[in-house]
């Protein structure tokens, strides 16, 4: 046991061997995203061009990886193959080694540290150890490297390479001897780092070690793999399999153990649910058993996995163990990256029978994951059930088998190609090397599934908790009303939580929305008492992985929960699925009696009481949990599997333990003993009501939760008639359904699609708990302040019963107000109150600055009672003041503002373009928003004002984003995240799209617009790259900015932003406003930007990357003060938006999401918009008033330029005069922790990007178009193109459109045939007048955001293979279309045409969610397409060609109608655009349907969304009239009756 | 909460007043309510701010802003709205224990918050108030409430006005044994006598001090503090001695012909007419009449126009009213006075309309002074002279009257009422005590705090902070039960 506990501990201290984390940064938020693939040879010949193909390959995906401020150092690459075994009967003897034949021995791939007496005693630990394992030593071979080519960063981490040849002893198995090899492996690696003094963060590390397979990787750029390792240049070496990968981390720390491939796997993705499957992995080691490893054995290799190494480590470390002790590889990758079978229907019953076994067994490793692996006789791949990380293959007529992140990364005769494929999600595939062939998904997991009677053992053994009898002992009575009210305040509950909250979710079964930022206090600085949970911030998805949109693409979430325990994993047997499933967490009193009444063979429930006596003094709190945890372990010692934890029995002498510390401390307890894997647990507890509440829980490891007084309180509501005629049951029924949509809400912000994933994952950072809180009961959770301590919490919960359960007359009789989400007087206190906007309002028209002054103290003073953490700091300059005229002068700091992003839709179009006329006249940028822009608005004003947004935004939406909005932006902005609800999309309802707006977004009017919640073009880091590519090809004078929202790990993220190549980030704190938002994502998700831009500003620093990139910050920035602060932690320009709506007469209505603002600021009613009347003068005095107030701060100071005062975090302390309970225990030392650099390096932006722009072909298009562009000539050429040619026609296009603005030239113009693979983003953003024709095939985002341009595509005209049967084109094609045209004579990959709103193509087949968000356009699909096809589309029409006539069951009907097409013009169109694609592509499908047109008509099935199919009916309604002139008049009447007919 | 598009589908419709002709024929209050539905789009309009400006009493230039006893505003609307009227009471009695009394005699500093008065008419907060304490006396859901557990503490509250009843209501329900001293024959100081009956019921002001005495207060009504009882001594008796004896002291116009016969104080002539009109309809003869008179009252504010009633009540012959202030504007001037601060503009209340009606115009004179009164030679009162002023400002910076030269004028009057405001507390009651007193003579006491210089000695109203709105007296006299009770306790849990 003590054993156990010490490895526990040591972890924490051990961050991976990286530079231990200073100030806010933290090695483990490291990030990393690649690029993979694999080479093999189908029928197993070994040749040195199988390795030498894959490095090509490698260094083709070159532009995936990353590159530091050293360019020589990567992020790691590396290849793994079969053991080269004629390579080493060539070698092996120059080094002493004589080998025997392949297969009697295996080789340890070895980083020694360079020292050499370090390596002697890794060395005597190695031979002791194989001595102990009876393994005979070959001998050590020195592998031959060339480091002349290293970089700086690589040289200096350089270990020395070397292999360790170890003899197969007699009688072994090959399959006995790797498992010797794995324990000897893991086993020598952990004494060698335990023991060996000084042996340094690098230590000693055994990369591989196997008889069948071996790694060559390093800490190097791709192309310098083959010439560090001398090896690989080797014609000897030979393999029939080679799997490679490049590493683009966002760290500058990359190690050379980092680098991938592992020992089975190369991984491209991210496991979300890291920290909770390693803690599910440890739980679980108690229980291994297999009769193939000696306990002894078992013993010596754990711990499995490695808290402190990365997510594809640890899933390589668990497939590994897994693998080696039986199963098969394919199996273990079914069991861990488990298809989305739960909502699937059509799913085969024995498959669906395997993952509901497995289920019980093991919680998915969650996030998006490509993953190729081998084990030296098979190779293969597969893909997470989302799908997200593209996966390409093809096989050519000499057997060879290329997969890999991109098409084309490899030069293969077109002609020679017998199969084009692409891994689609959820699915594998395999080659068998022995067999000599390809397995498909298929055939490999009908033949996995069928090995066990898996439906069976499910059916004997799993119970479903539903179908269970009631207890008649457990009491169901619901409280009376006064007991209801005492113990709603006992448990905190407001006015605001009741009518509010809960009222809300029960009534209409969703979660409330509100607007505008937060500004209270955050729960630390709150001086009332506050719920635990809420001191945890959710953390969410961005850049690295995508969030997910868990109502269209519903199908891949579940929300299943098991009780019962685990049992041993290792061995296969019926019992492993003996658990209790719970199809949802949430738990009524009744159904929490079925818990209890189980039968005892399943499970035996134990009830512990989690409250503690309030007047033992200190350390009572700690001691009865220290309590609780032992009872609960002596509970599993007896035998009971389900440990329910309730505070039901509380007292007026005993408090309520906060139902998350309980659970917490329970779930660590149990880690630590290693007892958790025997029992889950089960919360009952008056504090959860909110869907964050029942969040912490979960994420802290409960399986199943009752909040028995949100479901008393709300039962007494439908009693009372408070719910109109809603009974009490329906009414819960409608509360669990709205907790259950919150939590999928909040699960696939991080990019998790299960529960049992997110269970015990910990995707939280605590702001203001005392380390020695964290560490022992929310183990390895970032929390970066201290605060509370035990007793503190203690306080809080006492006061609250005493409030509750008072003895004293005279309280009150009804609940307080709260103030949470309306500010109220004796609620949460809030920065804009009465008296902070009167003020505000008061001094920017009266234009005074004194009274601008106390608007600043009431706000800033914050000493007594402070709001944020830079409420707590203050200035201490370490530099004498100067004369405020030396300070540099205000219209040099004005330039620095831009206003907060806020969308024509989201806010009117009188405040829309005030701020942008005032932000125009000082110089700075206001910013579009997502909703695109009027190109009105481009042309000035007769007064001079200037109307144009300088920055324009690219958000997920993409709507409006065109070519001539794009080339109209001084910046493209990159909205990753918004602070209010980052990793959440939104929906824009019909009824608020009117003509202009819709005009504006590109849309249909009347039609509502979803923005995904992630960017469909990015998935990862490398996407990101591309896309900032892609823009900067769209106008290279256009600074790119990236905004990402303030979270544990931004820092890193934004080193990876600025790899990216990206010229500004912008960190955003969680508090900034939103248009609608649900209440608990705008308090309860993300961090203030304090925190954020700190980390950020520090990770850049520490990885010399700061000088290249613009620091912005934004969040509730409303004082002079709040922007010195920002400049002393590392901003250099700040965001401005809230403030500025107040400025302009905004009062906090908060009720944007209404859509009636009462001063017409956030509202599009016409009636409403007239009450505007804000001048841009009085925004311009707010903005003077600002940088007045800062040059005073920085003559106090001393300093002359923001350049200069940048980072200067010395220059702030933590405030002393701060006396307040909950304050004191706070420590913003790491805030104000301050990076040291070289004096060359600069900690501002002093350098630009090198946006490598110079190489790119479209020079030579550019070249050729000339006539084109100077005179409208037409003009045509033809080139050559590969993968790395990417984003090819939008520099071109930009060029045309400075010239012909939106109007672009006559389609096909310019006509350039284009031959080859070509990369990525092909024809993005590209205007009309442009035709690009290719022959060869394409990778992702083909057409991205096309503006009228045209793209024809079709395979080389000599491949082998059917074209309509093999894929052409990449994933995610004509993402945020406008407009424009497209042929395309093969299969397209996942979301084709995802919210398209223009563009009209043509494909020959599809992969899932086709059509997704479509707006607008049209698609003409002649093949099959995958399933969830339409989620989401409101506009635009679809004909498919179905064949089979069973398109309608892969359709996600919620917003779409089937139907024939019967329009005589509609089939003429249909007509003419498949004549044209036969025209333009030759494609014989084409031609099949044309020439038996009646029949092919009769299979076309139509796709229109309901709603616009009703909006084009009004439109014609409208036009029938007669009554209009211009499109734009019937457009907006019939705007007029969509919105009479809704009543509005 | 609430009808999110109310504010654009109803107009605003405040309580309607009796006409005059038939309210000046008796006593009854003038403004009645309203019909049950119209009561609930009033309730609609409320917008359910993110920051109701309504909800917080803040002085500003020009007077108060947003309720002073920060009353739950936007949830008792959108109550209101949901025809959930007990729902209503509930969240109305938790900030305010006389809603029936403010629901009829305050200025509504809340309606000049209100947000949606930026730019259109405030919601009828004030009568929606009102509504719902009246529908709870209606159907029976004011009932006593007295506490649960008694103290040992005893407390004495000097003055049964509005300060006075709302710290001792407060301080009963904490348990303490409360004592309420009053120097007049009925409880309810200014509620009863000094705010005549056609605005505040006499009968729903004793409708409330019935239910504070079977709640347990004992009520001591003819004993003057400091006269029948020396205040030291009630210091020796009570645990803690709060002070609610208002601002009583009145401001006089010290000119020439004062001691003529026939110019009084305006509280004499309100609190005679009040007595009487309760002991005996009026039949006593115990009050000064008007009837028949030529009266003029010297002061604008409410207490004028409640003399103004009143004289008009009685018959007068005709009653003028003079304003040494400037006629404001009839729409505020929203540059120099914009939404939230009290909107300085005429206000034409029920006296002045019922003058007008009887009259036929306007019976108040602005920037008006009186220079002299004119008696004949038995010492009655048969004119007042007056000039003309302008504002101009003195060295200080301050607005100081001017007479303008040749406009003087002679008014007939037999009758004058002085309503010019009042200065302060009484002397007795401090001198006894020996306390500290402010530059104004008030009881010195910070807000909030409440304790006086001499420890168990508390001070709230208009007795400590000068003269003012019944609803601050009710926020002091709350404020201060918190602080006496904490003084008594060490902490407490009044609301």
């Amino acid at each position: 046991m003590a054993k156990t506990t010490t490895i526990y501990e040591e972890e924490k201290l051990n961050a991976f061997g990286q530079p231990e984390g200073c100030g806010m940064y933290r090695a483990d938020f490291e990030h990393s995203s690649c690029g993979i693939g694999f080479v093999a040879n189908l029928k197993g010949r070994k040749k040195h061009s199988v390795i030498c193909d894959a490095l090509d390959m490698l260094a083709r995906m070159e532009h995936r990886g990353g590159t530091g401020f050293d360019i020589k150092s990567g992020d790691g690459a590396g290849i793994l193959f079969q053991i080269p075994h004629e390579l080493f009967m060539e070698e092996c003897p120059k080094a002493g080694i004589k080998l025997p034949k392949f297969g009697e021995y295996g080789v340890g791939m070895t980083f020694f540290p360079r020292d050499e007496v370090k390596q002697a005693e890794c060395k005597e630990i190695i031979e002791r150890k194989l001595a102990k394992f009876d393994l005979p030593l070959l001998g050590y071979r020195i592998v031959p490297v060339d480091s002349s080519g290293l970089g700086r960063d690589s040289a200096a981490t350089e270990p020395s390479v070397q292999q360790i040849f170890i003899g197969k002893p007699e009688g072994l198995s090959v399959e006995e001897f790797d498992r010797k090899l794995f324990v000897f492996r893991k086993y020598t690696e952990r004494v060698a780092n335990e023991t060996v003094s000084g042996i340094g963060p690098d230590g000693f590390n055994i990369i591989s070690c196997s008889y069948k397979t071996i790694n060559y990787k390093g800490q190097l750029v791709t192309e310098q793999v083959p010439n560090y390792f001398l090896d690989l240049q080797n014609e000897a070496a030979v393999s029939a399999i080679a799997l490679v990968h490049s590493r683009f981390s966002t760290n500058t720390f990359p190690s050379w153990k980092l680098a991938q491939p592992f020992r089975y796997i190369a991984h491209n993705g991210e496991i979300n649910t890291n920290k909770g499957n390693i803690n599910w992995m440890r739980a679980r080691e108690v229980l291994l058993e297999c009769s193939a490893f000696s306990h002894e054995e078992l013993e010596m290799i754990f711990p499995i996995c490695d808290l402190a190494a990365s997510d594809s480590a640890n899933l390589d470390m668990v497939i590994e163990m897994l693998v080696l002790s039986g199963r098969s590889l394919p199996h273990v990758l079914m069991m861990l990256i488990p298809e989305a079978w739960q909502n699937d229907p059509e799913m085969d019953p024995t498959k669906r029978a395997f993952y509901e076994f497995h289920s019980a067994m093991m919680e998915p490793w969650d996030g998006p994951a490509s993953v190729c692996f081998t084990d030296g006789v098979l190779v293969g791949a597969t893909l997470d059930r989302n799908g997200l990380r593209p996966s390409r293959y093809c096989v050519t007529d000499d057997d060879t088998l290329i997969m890999a992140s991109e098409t084309g990364v490899i030069d293969v005769d077109h002609s020679k190609v017998k199969l084009r494929g692409r891994l689609q999600p959820g699915k594998m595939f395999v080659a068998d090397l022995d067999q000599g062939r390809i397995i498909s998904d298929e055939e490999l997991k009908a033949d996995i599934c069928s090995r066990q009677p898996y439906g069976k053992w499910v059916d004997e053994n799993m119970v479903h908790l539903e179908k269970e009898p009631m207890s008649p002992d457990y009491a169901l009575r619901l409280p009376d009303k006064l007991t209801l009210f005492r113990r709603q305040q006992v448990f905190g509950y407001t006015y605001e939580d009741v009518n509010e909250i809960l009222m809300t979710m029960a009534k209409t079964g969703k979660e409330p929305l509100g607007s505008m930022g937060a500004d209270n206090p955050l729960a630390v600085l709150s001086d009332r008492p506050v719920h635990l949970s809420h001191y945890f911030k959710q953390l969410f998805a961005q850049v690295t992985n995508p969030p997910i949109d868990p109502i269209r693409e519903s199908v891949v979430m579940d929300l299943h929960s098991y009780l019962g325990g685990f049992r041993n994993p290792l061995e296969e047997t019926p019992e492993q699925c003996r658990r209790v499933a719970v199809s949802q967490p949430v738990l009524t009193r009744g159904e929490l009696s079925r818990v209890l009444y189980l039968d005892h063979r399943h499970s035996r429930t134990k009830r512990l009481e989690i409250v503690f006596p309030i007047e033992n003094g200190p350390g009572t709190l700690e001691r009865t949990m220290d309590r609780i945890c032992r009872y609960a372990e002596d509970a599993i010692d007896e035998g009971y599997s389900i440990i329910l934890l309730s505070d039901y029995g509380m007292t007026s002498g005993h408090a309520p333990i906060p139902s998350i510390l309980a659970v917490a401390a329970v779930h660590h307890y149990l880690i630590r003993v290693g007892k958790r894997g025997k029992a889950d647990i089960v919360i009952e507890s008056g504090d959860i009501r909110e869907v964050h509440h029942f969040a912490t829980v979960l994420g802290y490891g409960a399986s199943a939760v009752c909040p028995y007084m949100a479901l008393g309180s709300i039962r007494h509501m439908a009693i009372d008639g408070l719910l109109g005629d809603l009974d009490d049951d329906t009414a819960v029924a409608n509360y669990i359904k709205a907790v259950g949509g919150g939590l999928l809400k909040i699960f696939s912000k991080m990019g998790i699609s299960t529960l049992a994933s997110y269970q015990g994952a910990q995707i939280f950072e605590i702001v203001g708990l005392a380390s020695s809180v964290v560490e022992k009961y929310f183990t390895g959770t970032v929390s970066r302040v201290e605060g509370l301590g035990m007793d503190d919490i203690a306080q809080e919960c006492v006061q609250k019963l005493q409030k509750g359960l008072t003895r004293r007359s005279g309280a009150s009789k009804v609940l307080d107000p709260g103030g949470d989400y309306h500010w109220r007087k004796d609620g949460e206190r809030h920065l804009f109150n009465p008296t902070t906007i009167r003020l505000l309002q008061e001094c920017t028209r009266e234009k005074d600055f004194a009274k601008y002054k106390e608007y600043s103290k009431v706000v800033d003073e914050q000493n007594s009672a402070a709001f944020t953490l830079r409420g707590l700091m203050d200035f201490s300059s370490d530099r004498p003041s100067i004369p405020i005229e030396e300070v540099e002068p205000a219209e040099n700091i004005l330039k620095r503002f831009a206003t907060g992003a806020m969308s024509f839709g989201s806010i009117s179009w009188e405040a829309h373009t005030t701020l942008a006329i005032a932000m125009n006249r000082i110089g700075s940028k206001s910013n579009s928003g997502e909703g695109g822009e009027d190109p009105v608005r481009y042309e000035k004003l007769p007064n001079g004002d200037d109307m144009c947004s300088a920055t324009k935004q690219v958000a997920s939406g993409r709507f409006g984003v065109d070519s001539y909005y794009l080339s109209k932006a001084r910046e493209l902005q990159i909205k990753m995240a918004q602070g209010a609800k980052p990793g959440e999309g939104g929906h824009l309802p019909g009824h608020k799209v009117n003509g202009w707006i819709g005009r504006t977004r590109g849309s249909t009017p009347g039609v509502g617009l979803i923005s995904p919640p992630p960017h469909h073009d990015i998935y990862s880091i490398e996407d990101l790259a591309q896309l900032i590519y892609d823009l900067k090809n769209s106008n290279r004078d256009a600074r790119i900015n990236v905004k990402l929202v303030s979270e544990t790990g931004v820092g890193t993220i934004a080193a990876g932003v600025c790899k990216a190549k990206a010229d500004a980030v912008l960190i955003a704190g969680y508090d900034g406003g939103t248009g609608a938002s649900p209440l608990s994502s705008i308090k309860h998700a993300g961090l203030p930007w304090e925190l954020g831009l700190a980390e950020t500003h520090q990770t850049l620093v520490r990885n010399r990357l700061r000088n290249r990139i613009v620091v912005q910050a934004d969040g509730q920035m409303k004082t002079s003060r709040d922007l010195a602060i920002a400049t002393l932690l590392g901003a250099e320009e700040w965001g401005v938006a809230t403030a500025a709506l107040v400025v302009q007469g905004c009062i906090m209505m908060r009720k944007c999401h209404s859509n009636t603002c009462p001063v017409g600021i956030a509202t599009q009613r016409g009636d409403l918009r007239g009450k505007f009347n804000a001048n841009p003068d009085w925004v311009v005095n707010f903005f003077e008033f600002l940088v007045d107030g800062l040059r005073e701060i920085m003559a106090e100071l001393g300093f002359r330029t923001i350049g200069e005062m940048v980072g200067q975090s010395q220059c702030l302390k933590f405030r002393d005069d701060v006396d307040h309970w909950k304050y004191r225990n706070l420590d913003l030392s790491p805030i104000l922790y301050k990076e040291t650099i070289g004096a060359e390096e600069g900690i501002f932006h002093s350098k630009d990007q090198n946006h490598m722009l110079e190489s790119v072909i479209d020079w030579k298009l550019i070249d050729a178009a000339k006539a084109a562009l100077e005179n409208g000539e037409k003009v045509s050429a033809e080139f050559d193109v590969i993968n790395t040619d990417r984003s090819v026609g939008t520099i071109l296009s930009h060029e045309m459109t400075k010239i012909y603005k939106d109007k672009g030239l006559p389609d096909g113009t310019v006509h350039f045939k284009l031959n080859g693979s070509i990369g990525q983003s092909m024809g993005a953003f590209m205007c009309k007048g442009i035709d690009l024709e290719l022959e060869g095939d394409a990778n992702d985002f083909v057409g991205k955001g096309l503006s009228g341009g045209s793209l024809t595509i079709y395979p080389n005209k000599n491949a082998q293979f059917v074209p309509e049967e093999n894929i052409l084109v990449g994933n995610v094609c004509f993402y945020g279309a406008t407009g424009g045209t497209a042929y395309i004579r093969g299969v397209a990959g996942e979301r084709f045409c995802v919210r398209n709103s223009g563009a009209e193509v043509v494909v020959e087949g599809i992969g899932e969610h086709g059509c997704e968000y479509m707006t607008g356009g049209k698609a003409v699909i002649l093949g099959e397409t995958g399933r969830n096809f339409g989620a989401g589309m409101t506009g635009g029409v679809a004909y498919v060609y179905d064949a089979e006539g069973d398109f309608a069951d892969r359709c996600n009907m919620e917003m779409i109608e089937l139907e024939k097409v019967h329009a005589v013009s509609e089939i003429e169109y249909l007509k003419s655009m498949i004549e044209t694609h036969q025209l333009k592509t030759g494609s014989t499908v084409a031609a099949d349907l044309l020439a038996d047109w009646d029949n092919t008509l009769n299979r076309f099935i139509k796709v229109i969304p309901a709603d616009y199919k009703r909006m084009l009916n009004f439109i014609e309604t409208a036009r029938e009239t007669g009554e209009y002139e211009t499109e734009e008049q019937i457009v907006d009447a019939a705007f007029d009756m969509h919105i009479a007919d809704l009543g509005l | 909460m609430g009808k999110s598009t109310g504010f654009l589908e109803f107009v605003r419709k405040p309580n309607p007043m009796r006409p005059e002709e038939e309210r000046l024929k008796d006593w009854d209050e003038v403004y009645v309510l309203r019909d049950e539905q119209t009561c609930q789009e009033q309730g609609a309009r409320c917008m359910d701010c993110g920051v109701p400006f309504c909800h917080r009493g803040e002085m500003m230039p020009g007077g108060a802003s947003g309720c002073p006893v920060n009353n739950l505003i936007p949830e008792w609307n959108d109550l209101i709205y949901r025809n959930r009227w007990k729902e209503a009471l509930e969240r109305l009695h938790h900030t305010n224990n006389f809603p029936e009394f403010t629901g009829r005699v305050c200025p509504a500093p809340c309606e000049a918050g209100c947000v949606l008065g930026i730019n259109e008419p405030a919601v009828t907060i004030h009568d929606n108030e009102r509504t719902i304490i009246d529908k709870g006396f209606e159907n029976g859901w004011v009932v006593p409430e007295p506490p649960e557990v008694r103290t040992d503490k005893k407390v004495a509250v000097v003055g049964s006005g509005p300060a006075g009843l709302a710290c001792a209501a407060q301080l009963n329900r904490a348990g303490h044994n409360v004592t309420v001293y009053e120097r007049a024959d009925r409880i309810g100081g200014l509620l009863m006598y000094g705010i005549p009956n056609m605005k505040l019921d006499k009968a729903v002001v004793q409708r409330r001090v019935d239910i504070l005495a079977e709640e347990g207060i004992e009520f001591k009504t003819g004993v003057e503090v400091g006269k029948d009882v020396k205040a030291d001594e009630l210091k020796k008796e009570f645990d803690a001695v709060i002070l609610t004896t208002g601002a009583t002291k009145p401001r006089d116009l010290p000119v020439e012909g004062r001691d003529l016969k026939g110019v009084h104080y305006a509280m004499e002539f309100l609190h005679a007419n009040t007595k009487s009109l309760l002991d005996s309809k009026l039949e006593d003869g115990n009050y000064i009449s008007a009837k028949d008179k030529k009266v003029v009252v010297i002061g604008g504010g409410d207490t004028g126009t409640d003399c103004v009633g009143t004289s008009l009540r009685h018959g007068c012959e005709k009653v003028a009213q003079l304003e040494i202030l400037p006629r404001p504007d009839a729409d505020r001037n929203r540059a120099t006075n914009p939404w939230p601060q009290w909107p300085a503009t005429l206000k034409t209340d029920y006296g002045q309309q019922e003058a007008i009606k009887l009259q036929g115009q306007d019976p108040r004179n602005f920037s008006i002074m009186t220079t002299r009164f004119e008696g004949d030679a038995d010492g009655n009162l048969v004119a007042l002279h007056t000039v003309e002023v302008e504002w101009v400002k003195n060295e200080q910076g301050g607005m100081m009257p001017k007479a303008v030269e040749g406009t003087e004028q002679r008014i007939e009057a037999d009758l004058v009422l002085l309503a010019m405001g009042f200065l302060g507390p009484e002397d007795p009651v401090a001198e006894q005590l020996g306390l500290e007193r402010d530059p104004r003579s008030n009881y010195k006491a910070d807000y909030e705090a409440y304790a006086t210089s001499v420890d168990g000695v508390f001070a709230a109203g208009d007795s400590r902070r000068g003269q003012s709105l019944v609803v601050w007296a009710i926020n002091e006299g709350r404020g201060a039960a918190r602080e006496v009770d904490t003084y008594l306790m060490g902490d407490t849990i009044l609301p």
